[in-house]
């Protein structure tokens, strides 16, 4: 399966992503510079951490209008894998790829923490190797992930089951306490309708490896894998 | 009607020195001229009053590739890595301008580490402010812990460690000393020399403004009500530009055709210039009517005092000028080819046809005047010294004083600060901050690098000898305590007026001190920065040497961490079981005296601790370990519990005062846990190396429960309520 990370001026988690794929999983993986306009070949597409732009405007206001975003939403469209973490998230919202929008943390602050985050459902190719309903512990390292959306949106995101992951107590509970920024419904991540690209705040490259001390995030890649894997058995096989 | 100050009075220079600057030019300098001058004779550039005495740092060792003298300091960790370090006090824009004092003093130090080729892969920080009581204190805490935090976060550079203390001695004079890791192959390795007569000299990254003109002359005065004035010196921080510069200089290193490179700091263009020359032996000639400017109508004197922000000096080889432009253009960069390096040994600069300034390198550097202050021993000193501490009153609630001590922002989590700072970024951080050193490993190796900040001006104040040599100890005490073995220093020393006999003397001392650590620990100075003029109205700050220090471990999986483990392991002190009052925090907090003597510390045993505590981590012997420092072995124990969340029943054989016990700050003392059955080979590691060992109980419930040997009950303290004054206490201050 061959990765692509698109690297845009201030990217600065493009390097982790990269160790991730190719040192932990051992798969192809390259960087895309955020003027290529070319995504042939590649299977799933990462839009890192960082300050893209430095977000002296909004967070990712600016990088969606790299040219290698309309090249994105256009794989997209086709059904490819695109995988937004913390400002690759926010370009996501900002480019339209999914509905909502970020505002500052409501402690004003920049926060870097583990959090806990209740895996909502594993009925997406990000997902499906957790359990649904399972609490695993991430990193988070952000000054704006407060996620907003309007109450019409927030239901339709929740009837869909676009809700990806939820802050939460160590214990499973959403509860305010264990919301770090201020996010509606304690949101950490939702997918599109079609399940195909996933925003998140909290940083899964960052807790893939024993020495780290947790390796809860590596499951959300090995299911891009397994995903992957069955996609091609589905293609080989002729089976739908 | 007031006379006015000459144009070298203004601009710093003293009488002599503008005597001795016409004496080697053979005439008067001009304005331009004169402002250089100014700014590399300053303190801050050319370490006037501190070079004879910085001499006494041992500066060399096997693993040492590059010592004092260069952008940073260059250590061995074998495998053709090396790890590039330096620290560097930016007291006075912060003091001011908190916000950006702090953010661009991130952003000098950075442009240091990848200056020597390295990426950078860490910043610390030690930071010192008044008492948390003053809403100007708590502002410019608030500030500098943003900024460092804004700019670091952007730059995707984890600030992994660091320390904060509070005492009023820093109420108006705040220090911010930052401190920046960087790992590089040591074929990369760069320096900040102009070599090569004809080679082009460009300035890369951002334009230039009238930002910071004579930062440097700023840096080196006291601070007064007219400080605020000043506000002009300080430079704006963009860290999004430091970050494209970061990408794009360490990809025209890569291509192997830079000679040299050197960061713009201190007195910007001129001192970049003058000290690449000077260290290649060479001469440059520049043309300011090329540099990129942001400004309309700057003179060539503001463009050569300019010290705006993320800007380097390249030397590429000629003919290469093009593919660096190239890399640049792709970031979005200037690359300008604003002169060539030369032969003759002088440093011209033109402004289109004509010439503004002409002086020799040496003139500027190797020239700049060394002032041998004359040492005193201060008033206080004795009568500190030799205060009857021991007729203080012995509290009758010890929980009382230890929560006292927990919930005082000196010694309280500092998660209210690193919270806000990017410390996992680069995915190598293993033990995160909180701990006695932060620990990263270094990715396709087995390799772990330890990094700690350290410093205790108190101690510096009442005995700035054995104060420098405890800043040391301590520094190497925190890194083997996760593993570590220390393997070079970077120092920052923050004093007051050197010109004053007292302020020297202890700055002297300090270094003494210092020195003699680093001899007997075989710990070399590899890099370092000196910040004098940390005086308010004429009052000084504590004296507050700080020290950086970088340890590897062989195999980083063995690193070890304060809390404590599980039920039933035993509590182990490594290192004496005495009591002693003087110069604690103890004492400072609760009897609100700063006074008796400062701990004794034996350098030998301090390295048999030292050397025991690491060989115990290696053979798998220890589960925690854990410096006593700050609040003495209660403190420590205490923390100890915090961490591990879990509880502990201790024994302690008690002779005299039980808070000189309890909270004295004894040197050369490490708590350790083992699981029972290793307790006779600890003993017997720790017997080999030569170091008192002592069983004092074990880990278990949800208290702390330390007796005497009598079985009286002097602490016992429910662990969460320890955890919630020692948590919270930041957090409540800073509202």
């Amino acid at each position: 399966m061959r990765f692509g990370i698109v690297v845009f001026p201030g990217s600065n988690c493009d390097m982790d992503c990269y160790h991730v794929i190719d040192q932990v999983l051992g798969h192809p993986v390259s960087y895309i510079w955020h003027q290529e306009k070319d995504l042939t070949g590649f299977d799933c597409i990462i839009l890192p951490g960082g300050f893209s732009y430095g977000d002296y405007l909004r967070s990712g206001a600016i990088a969606r209008f790299s040219p290698v975003m309309e090249a994105v939403a256009e794989f997209a469209a086709k059904g490819g894998l695109v995988l937004g973490i913390c400002n690759g998230f926010q370009i996501l919202l900002e480019a339209g790829l999914l509905p909502g929008a970020m505002m500052r943390n409501n402690c004003l602050q920049f926060r870097c923490q583990d959090v806990y985050l209740k895996v909502e459902t594993n009925e997406t190719p990000f997902t499906n190797i957790y359990r649904a309903g399972e609490v695993i512990r991430m990193p988070i390292a952000h000054g704006e992930g407060n996620y907003y959306a309007a109450p019409e949106a927030l239901a339709e995101l929740e009837e869909n089951g676009q809700v990806v992951f939820r802050y939460c107590t160590p214990g499973g509970e959403v509860t305010t306490e264990a919301n770090p920024n201020g996010s509606c419904n304690n949101i950490a991540g939702i997918c599109n309708k079609e399940r195909n690209v996933l925003g998140l705040m909290p940083h899964p490259e960052r807790c893939a490896e024993e020495i780290l001390g947790n390796t809860d995030g590596k499951k959300l890649f090995l299911s891009i894998l397994s995903w992957w894997e069955g996609q091609r058995c589905e293609e080989v096989l002729g089976c739908g | 009607m007031a006379e006015q100050k000459p144009l070298w009075k203004e601009m710093g220079l003293t009488a002599e020195e503008y005597q001795r600057i016409c004496e080697l030019l053979g005439r008067e300098p001009n304005y331009v001229e004169t402002g250089m001058f100014a700014v590399l004779w300053s303190e801050h550039c050319a370490y006037k009053n501190s070079r004879p005495v910085l001499k006494l740092f041992p500066t060399s060792g096997p693993q040492v590739l590059q010592g004092p003298g260069e952008n940073a300091g260059v250590v061995d960790i074998g495998d053709g890595q090396a790890v590039v370090f330096k620290i560097e006090s930016h007291n006075h824009p912060s003091a001011i301008e908190p916000y950006q004092g702090a953010a661009t003093g991130v952003g000098g130090i950075v442009r240091d580490i990848f200056a020597m080729g390295a990426r950078p892969i860490a910043i610390l920080n030690s930071l010192r402010f008044g008492t948390l009581e003053s809403p100007r204190v708590r502002y410019l805490f608030g500030g500098v812990v943003s900024g460092i935090a804004d700019y670091g976060n952007c730059l995707g550079i984890p600030t992994v460690g660091g320390e904060v203390y509070f005492h009023p001695s820093y109420n108006d004079n705040p220090l911010v000393n930052a401190m920046c890791v960087g790992l590089v192959e040591h074929d990369q390795i760069k320096r900040g020399r102009a070599s090569g007569v004809g080679n082009p000299v460009m300035l890369v990254g951002a334009p230039t403004g009238r930002d910071g003109i004579h930062g440097a002359t700023f840096a080196s005065e006291e601070l007064s009500e007219e400080s605020e004035d000043r506000r002009p010196a300080v430079q704006v921080g963009d860290p999004f530009m430091e970050k494209l510069l970061i990408e794009a200089c360490l990809e025209v290193i890569q291509t192997g055709c830079v000679v040299g490179i050197q960061d713009l700091g201190a007195a910007g263009l001129t001192s970049a210039c003058a000290e690449t020359a000077a260290r290649a032996g060479t001469g440059i000639e520049i043309d300011v009517s090329l540099v990129p400017r942001r400004e309309e109508g700057m003179t060539p004197y503001e463009v050569m005092l300019s010290e705006s922000q993320e800007r380097m000096l390249l030397i590429p080889e000629q003919g290469k000028e093009e593919l660096v432009q190239q890399i640049f253009h792709k970031w979005g960069l200037n690359a300008v080819v604003i002169g060539r390096v030369t032969g003759d040994g002088i440093f011209r600069v033109k402004e289109g046809g004509n010439l503004v300034a002409e002086v020799p390198v040496k003139a500027l550097t190797e020239e700049a005047p060394v002032y041998y202050r004359t040492p005193r021993v201060p008033e206080y000193y004795e009568k500190c010294r030799y205060w009857p501490v021991e007729r203080l009153p012995v509290p009758e609630d010890f929980n009382k004083v230890l929560l006292t001590l927990l919930e005082h922002p000196t010694i309280a989590s500092k998660e209210w600060v690193y919270r806000q700072y990017d410390h996992m970024v680069l995915i190598n951080t293993v033990l995160r901050p909180g701990g006695d050193a932060a620990v990263l490993r270094i990715k396709g190796t087995k390799k772990g690098i330890g990094l700690t900040t350290d410093g205790n001006s108190r101690y510096c104040y009442l005995d700035p000898y054995l104060g420098g040599m405890i800043a040391v100890a301590e520094a190497a005490r925190n890194l083997s305590c996760v593993g570590a073995k220390p393997l070079g220093l970077t120092d920052c020393l923050n004093f007051g007026n050197p010109e004053k006999p007292e302020i020297f003397w202890q700055f002297q001392e300090v270094v003494k001190g210092m020195s003699e650590a680093c001899k007997v620990l075989e710990i070399p100075v590899v890099s370092g920065n000196v910040s004098f003029y940390n005086e308010t109205e004429g009052v000084a700050v504590y004296p507050t040497p700080v020290v950086g220090m970088v340890g590897l471990l062989s195999d980083v999986t063995k690193y070890c961490s304060p809390g404590f483990k599980e039920p039933g392991d035993h509590i182990v002190l490594l290192g004496p079981l005495t009591g002693h009052l003087g110069a604690s925090e103890y004492l400072a907090v609760i009897h609100g005296c700063e006074a008796g003597p400062v701990p004794e510390i034996d350098l030998l045993q301090e390295k048999a601790v030292q050397d025991c505590c690491r060989e115990l981590i290696n053979q798998g012997l220890v589960k925690s370990a854990h410096d006593c420092s700050e609040g003495g072995l209660a403190v420590a124990l205490a923390e100890c519990c915090i961490a591990g969340g879990i509880g502990a029943n201790l024994e302690l054989e008690i002779e005299g005062r039980e808070d000189a016990f309890l909270f004295g700050e004894v040197q050369s003392r490490i708590v350790i846990t083992c699981v029972p059955r290793h307790l006779e080979k600890v003993r017997e590691v720790a017997r080999s190396f030569g170091v008192p060992v002592r069983l004092l109980g074990r880990v278990g419930g949800k208290r702390l429960l330390i007796r005497d040997l009598r079985g009286r009950v002097l602490v016992d303290l429910v662990v969460k309520e320890m955890e919630e004054k020692w948590r919270g206490s930041l957090s409540k201050a800073m509202g």
